[in-house]
């Protein structure tokens, strides 16, 4: 059974046909990477799984389980956690705040003290700003503070909105590493890029939206070698 | 100013003008009154006491004031009927639990478990109305047009003032004066009265434990969180409804605890006493920057003491009699000034700039 199935989901926003039959699956383990161009339905996807754009029609289930009865807060301890497009950090609080608002729905302490030790230890550079106003760092400590917001909820599936988007190019690498490295702790990740290269680089399988449909689905080794993608997302003729 | 006139930009001339006419005005009574003795002479007492009542006054406000900023803060609303909460909480101790325990001397045998008592109540009911209201008349508009939950503030306000006229009838109710409270303190060799002591304290207490709640505990970081991103707040597993509707009950209760201070100070209460303190609360808010929780105690305090040293110290002195009852000219003047020239408040965000 695949950790995630998204199955014939349409979204819309207000009369807008946003997501038209959208199925996936993502494995235990996996790290997924859907592309796609602006307005693909990349966000939309997320957001749907995620509980804040509730499905019109189809279904999503997360081990076996339908998540459509739950809540979007009520799915945060379900095990999904994302980091929203322009990583949505709280600026008016803490690092640390921050941190603490991502264990929101757990109380052990003990295991949270543990999990906060483990992300600034991920992230070294949150650790020496942790009482600073999250709204004050650069864009990179920001990602960083977003991805490890998530990760203090311990989730099983990590749902990554851009985590790339007006990062400088060395520190996109950094945050692709991190990626990984979180997936090697044994987080599912499903990505959401512009960026396919770095993209389909990092991911295992892939899949290519366009106006709300998938259009491709691949191993990320195929997708690369793939003319009609490599023509579209990676800028090879 | 004379780049103004050049543009041949008008209204800023003409902003300018008023804002230097009121300056002028100000200044102009003030020395009038303290170097050539216009008016009735004060002495150093007197002024002491307009500081004291202003003070307390001021506290009062800077309690309901609260419950503006915090729904403000987290759903960008302006709640007209906060000052609803004030006076059902406030109106229904009275009658069914500050009255019975005065006539039955238990009051006065045990003032601070009756206090307390008294206390309890108002901030359960006014908590309790502040929740139905969220409930029935803002929750179901949260997606709506940021007028129509506007509105129905306003419609909530009148079914709650009525409502309790229909409850408690329209005639002033007495408050129980409280014998310990008879009197006054000497501090610093100001004579105080008990009751203004009392207030000033307790909304000090309050203020402070407010301030704690939200910075410090989990619940409080919720609601700045809520306040500054729902969909993300929701992300982290926040309840974004109940957190919102936290939110309305702590102003409530706040404004309960204000009520009845209200009634120690001015021993009446009437289904009508929630307008003008909500209204000049509501002042308060936007004076010190509306969201900003150190803006509103910080603004209910100085429109207090403003209120209480204006009209003895400047309108005397450009010569108009009677200022006292020319404070609320006062407090809502600095309304409109505030919301002129400094819309941001003495703390705070721009209001235009907020988003929605």
């Amino acid at each position: 059974m695949a950790l995630l199935e998204v199955h014939n989901v349409h979204a819309y926003y207000g009369n807008i046909h946003a997501l038209k039959g959208i199925s996936l699956t993502v494995q235990e383990g996996e790290i997924v990477s859907l592309i796609g161009g602006n307005g693909a339905g990349k966000t939309t996807t997320l957001r749907a799984i995620s509980g804040l754009l509730p499905p019109r029609a189809g279904y999503i289930t997360l081990q076996g389980e339908d998540l459509r009865r739950y809540k979007a807060h009520q799915l945060v301890s379900k095990g999904v956690a994302m980091v929203p497009e322009g990583r949505g950090v709280f600026a008016r609080l803490t690092v640390e705040e921050n941190l603490e608002m991502g264990a929101y729905h757990r109380s052990d302490r003990t295991g949270i003290a543990a999990d906060m030790k483990r992300v600034y230890q991920l992230f070294p550079r949150l650790e020496e700003r942790r009482r600073q106003l999250a709204g004050t760092m650069s864009g990179g400590e920001q990602q960083m503070l977003a991805m490890g917001r998530a990760l203090m909820s311990r989730p099983s599936l990590l749902l990554l909105d851009e985590p790339s988007m007006g990062l400088a190019p060395v520190l996109v690498e950094a945050i692709f590493q991190t990626i990984k490295e979180i997936n090697k702790a044994g987080t599912t990740i499903l990505l959401v890029e512009q960026n396919a290269h770095m993209a389909l680089q990092t991911a295992h399988r892939g899949y290519v939206l366009q106006t709300g449909e998938i259009v491709l689905e691949d191993s990320a080794h195929n997708l690369q070698q793939n003319p009609v993608v490599q023509k579209a997302y990676l800028g090879i003729d | 100013m004379l780049k103004q006139i050049r543009d041949g930009d008008w209204i800023s001339l003409v902003l300018w003008l008023f804002r230097a006419v009121v300056i002028l005005l100000v200044l102009y009574g003030t020395v009038a009154k303290l170097f050539f003795g216009v008016g009735n002479a004060y002495s150093g007492r007197d002024w002491a006491n307009f500081f004291i009542s202003g003070l307390s006054q001021g506290s009062l406000y800077a309690l309901i004031a609260l419950g503006y900023t915090l729904v403000y803060g987290v759903l960008f609303m302006i709640n007209f009927a906060h000052g609803e909460f004030f006076m059902s909480g406030t109106l229904t101790a009275t009658v069914f639990v500050a009255l019975p325990l005065s006539a039955s001397g238990f009051l006065d045998r045990t003032p601070i478990i009756g206090m307390m008592l008294i206390l309890i109540t108002a901030m359960s009911v006014s908590m309790g109305v502040a929740l139905l209201t969220e409930r029935v008349a803002y929750r179901p508009l949260r997606r709506a047009p940021r007028l129509v939950p506007l509105i129905t503030a306003i419609g909530a306000s009148f079914f709650w003032q009525y409502y309790f006229r229909g409850l408690f009838g329209s005639s002033l109710i007495p408050f129980p004066e409280l014998q310990v409270l008879q009197g006054r303190y000497t501090i610093l060799g100001v004579e105080i009265l008990k009751t203004r002591a009392v207030v000033i304290v307790a909304s000090l207490i309050m203020l402070v434990g407010l301030y704690f709640f939200v910075m410090r505990t989990k619940t409080g970081k919720a609601i700045r969180a809520v306040a500054e991103d729902k969909d993300v707040a929701a992300l982290m597993g926040i309840d974004v409804d109940r957190t919102i509707a936290i939110t309305f009950a702590t102003g409530a209760a706040m404004a309960g605890a204000a009520g009845v201070l209200y009634g120690l100070v001015f021993r009446q209460v009437v289904f009508s006493m929630g307008f003008v303190p909500g209204i000049k609360a509501f002042t308060a808010a936007v004076l010190g920057g509306i969201g900003s929780i150190p803006g509103a105690a910080l603004g209910g305090l100085f429109l207090g003491i403003f209120e209480a040293i204006g009209p003895p110290l400047f309108l005397e002195g450009l010569g108009i009699p009677g200022g006292h009852q020319l404070k609320d000219v006062i407090a809502f003047t600095m309304l409109v000034l505030v919301l002129i020239f400094r819309p941001q408040g003495i703390i705070g965000e721009r209001l235009a700039e907020k988003k929605a």
